[in-house]
């Protein structure tokens, strides 16, 4: 192949989107994050202030984090609807432990563990049982957000150790210590999706999990890892949680799903599986988190943030089915 | 070359002249013209990408041509959308039903068009029922109108199809390889259908890959290639070498000939006893290294779940299965690293993951024996799907490209290409040639040929007995779920699998 035709090729390639499909998806959206700063740079003194910045980073870190395992879940074309009550459970778990044990690091592993426990348990319906993904992480919310209630008893369990509420408030060099979290995760995730064999079987699962299967992908395996990793994750980000607030009490998380879901989707993840990035989960959560900073900036009431929140979901897939079409047209 | 035949006197029921439709980097249409009359059987030839599809979308209003002209008996229309086509009685019957599962035959005979009731918002349900049997009765399908689709097999939804474009008052049916999918006795009922409709003065316009229903059913042959008319024949005129002459533009060896050779190596697969859900019983089989063994029978008789469950695709309730002399038990994933590859009959459903490249599709099964450390590098992956794509030929301008906006005989190739990748000593080729136009055919052929030469033992199941008789150095044939008979090669011929294939009738 001589050099002119491989040139050639990677044009065709680019234009057909089949290099470029993934970093197109990302740079539409990096663009969009940085229009969306600039407009705010000029409509708002406060939005450029350092503290606003690192504000902004902070709150994308968390929902990053919840929504980082979440993405590689609907990579497989799944969903973990159970999220935000692992969240709240895996909090008030960990509160708890801390609290009686005195433990941070205890603390910590029971919360991390328990939000791994539910993960698993959502991997196991999922793969072995067979249930949608949809009815099991589901039912999973209803079953953790009930056990919370009951093992909370109406009470709030608050005032942590400093060394605890580092992790959430803290500050390294004068940078939170969740947004250093956020980018060692989007390492640690992006490595994971794009530089292993597990992160090819799980798009190849998501794009026909027939033939992953009938191609020796280990399909049951594999979709029990993305639920315990999505669950992993969300026992993560309650510790994160937890440490900001400072407090637990029995509807800590709710809300939190939701959220979650739309940053992986205005990221470029398709539910239908097989199409995404990590990285794309990101910079979904940093657009919707600079989103509603700028509305609290601008002083407008936020009861219209849902409804935001929705447009700019719409507004992502509605561009991704758009590019899509227009790759399919030229191919 | 460019034949001309004899016009057929009186006016055509349609006629195009210089149908034209430019995509973006590619003439789908240059120049179309041809005709049909009412009660003709007009054959349409072609290689994949050859331009049929998109004639056929064209007929069907779904593209709008960008030049040319339709007559419809003599007289000037225009088709620009599905209603269009609708009005002048075209009909189109894809190889994917348009059909609901869960509704009955005659709900989806009027599917939308259902007759109302005396209530407003009502349906008259008995006229339904009434109309639909009529209709059933004129295409010979026996079932109660009140059967669910699903439970329907392929040639029987077929007609459910036929008949509900015949309720539309369709005069000009296409049909688009419609035996791909059936068992010869089906195909014949199909024939003697459309033989009925033409005496009824119905133009049929036919696809087709297949050499002898060309023959045994055309008035007339329209050979396409790269979007252009090669030529309008009558059979008379025309032999399957020319025919195929002009698709490819250059003779192709239609034989898929092969050196049979006497001696092979090893066992490799050894079956006994097996047993499965899906529908099979003791099924015993061998296949030796450097051998191709055919598994015959018509479509039903249980061909592709023998494959499935050697392969550990269905659960095997009894019986082994060994490779090599080593037992093979579990799921696929197993059935890989032992060795084996499935080549399934559904490309599109089981064997590709179409939104994902050539690359990654080249590379699925042999993920784990090639990055044994875990850590995928996608630059030798690519690589490796490189030398495969120059090994194969597939065509291709990257390895980047979705798999799915290749043709089926370079799909196919690629489901191939990800089994040489895996290092696979047995091949299960499940109706390898579905699909594929004539040219591709032969490579593919070629390919398993190569395959067993380099000491691999394959598995071929196919419906079209040619392929079998032809390729074959063994077979099985299998009737309900057994193995009925085998044959060693002097003794394959298609009457012999014939009559052991219909063993139990």
């Amino acid at each position: 192949m001589s050099a002119d035709s491989k040139v050639t090729g990677l044009w065709l390639a680019f234009r057909s989107g089949a290099v470029a499909a993934d970093l197109r998806t990302i740079g539409y959206r990096l663009s969009a994050a940085l229009v969306l700063c600039v407009v705010l740079a000029f409509a708002s003194d406060a939005f450029l202030h350092s503290n606003n910045l690192l504000n902004v980073l902070r709150q994308a870190s968390l929902l990053f984090l919840l929504a980082s395992g979440l993405t590689l879940v609907i990579l497989t074309a799944g969903l973990d609807l159970s999220v935000g009550a692992n969240v709240g459970l895996s909090a008030c778990i960990a509160a708890t432990v801390i609290k009686s044990s005195g433990s941070v690091l205890l603390g910590s592993a029971a919360g991390v563990g328990c939000g791994l426990a539910i993960g698993l348990a959502n991997g196991l319906m999922v793969a072995v049982m067979r249930l949608p993904p949809f009815i099991a992480t589901y039912g999973m919310l209803w079953v953790a957000h009930g056990i919370t209630y009951w093992y909370m008893a109406g009470t709030t369990v608050y005032g942590f150790p400093q060394s605890f509420r580092a992790l959430g408030s803290g500050y390294f060099l004068g940078v939170p210590i969740p947004v250093y979290m956020m980018f060692g995760f989007l390492a640690l995730g992006t490595f994971f999706a794009q530089r292993t064999t597990y992160g090819q079987e799980i798009y190849a699962i998501g794009a026909n999990r027939e033939a992953a299967r009938l191609s020796g992908v280990p399909v049951a395996r594999r979709l029990i890892l993305v639920y315990a990793v999505s669950g992993a994750m969300a026992g993560l980000a309650s510790i994160v949680f937890l440490a900001r607030m400072n407090s637990a009490e029995g509807d800590i998380g709710e809300g939190l799903t939701l959220p979650a879901i739309a940053a992986a989707l205005i990221g470029g993840t398709s539910l239908f599986g097989g199409v995404g990035t990590v990285s794309g989960t990101l910079i979904g959560a940093l657009i919707l988190t600079l989103v509603l900073n700028g509305m609290n900036l601008l002083t407008i009431n936020a009861s219209w943030q849902p409804m935001v929140t929705g447009i700019i979901v719409i507004l992502a897939v509605l561009l991704d089915t758009f590019a899509r079409k227009r790759g399919e047209a030229r191919n | 070359m460019t034949a001309v035949s004899a016009p057929i006197p009186g006016i055509p029921l349609l006629e195009l002249r210089g149908i034209s439709k430019q995509f973006p980097g590619v003439k789908a249409l240059d120049d179309v013209s041809f005709a049909v009359h009412p009660g003709e059987v007009h054959m349409l030839l072609g290689e994949n990408g050859a331009g049929k599809s998109s004639l056929m979308k064209v007929l069907c209003g779904a593209y709008r041509a960008d030049a040319g002209e339709f007559f419809h008996r003599g007289e000037k229309v225009a088709i620009t959308s599905p209603a269009d086509a609708r009005k002048l009685g075209i009909a189109v019957i894809f190889q994917e039903f348009s059909l609901v599962p869960y509704l009955d035959i005659a709900q989806n005979i009027f599917l939308g068009r259902e007759f109302r009731g005396r209530i407003p918002g009502s349906v008259d349900r008995r006229r339904m029922h009434v109309e639909a049997r009529r209709i059933l009765d004129l295409i010979g399908l026996e079932l109660p109108t009140q059967t669910p689709l699903h439970t329907l097999g392929v040639a029987q939804q077929q007609m459910v199809e036929i008949a509900k474009a015949l309720s539309q008052n369709a005069r000009i049916l296409v049909m688009d390889e419609p035996t791909a999918a059936l068992s010869d006795r089906e195909t014949e009922r199909l024939f003697a259908m459309i033989r009925q409709l033409q005496a009824e003065g119905v133009a049929i316009i036919y696809i087709s890959h297949r050499m002898a229903e060309v023959f045994a059913l055309g008035d007339r042959i329209t050979v396409l290639r790269d979007g252009r008319k090669v030529g309008s024949l009558l059979p008379r005129e025309a032999t399957p070498d020319e025919l195929v002459r002009m698709m490819v533009g250059r003779s192709v060896d239609m034989s898929y000939a092969r050196e049979f050779r006497s001696e092979f190596g090893d066992t490799v697969l050894e079956v006994k006893g097996l047993h499965s859900d899906n529908g099979i019983s003791d099924i015993d089989l061998t296949v030796r290294a450097g051998e191709i063994v055919g598994l015959s029978g018509l479509v039903g008789a249980g061909r592709s779940e023998v494959a499935r469950a050697i392969f550990g695709a269905d659960a095997v309730t009894a019986g082994e299965v060994r490779v090599y002399g080593k037992l093979h038990r579990g799921g696929p994933d197993q059935a890989v690293a032992a060795g084996i590859g499935l080549i399934p009959e559904n490309r599109k459903s089981e064997g590709l993951a179409l939104i994902r490249s050539v690359a990654d599709n080249l590379n699925i099964a042999a993920l784990r024996r090639r990055f044994s450390s875990r850590v995928f590098g996608p630059r030798r992956a690519r690589a490796i799907a490189r030398a495969l794509v120059d090994k194969l030929r597939i065509a291709t301008p990257t390895t980047l490209r979705p798999v799915q906006v290749l043709s089926g005989g370079n799909q196919q190739k690629v489901v191939i290409g990800k089994w040489l990748e895996a290092e696979s000593r047995l091949f299960i080729f499940d109706e390898p040639t579905r699909g594929i136009d004539v040219g591709a055919k032969a490579e593919i052929f070629a390919l398993i040929d190569a395959l067993v030469r380099d000491g691999a033992a394959v598995l071929l199941i196919s419906s079209e007995l040619s392929e079998i008789v032809n390729v074959c150095d063994r077979a099985y044939v299998m009737c309900q779920g057994r193995i009925t008979g085998h044959l060693a090669r002097h003794e394959i011929s298609e009457e012999g699998i014939l009559k052991l294939a219909m063993h139990h009738e």
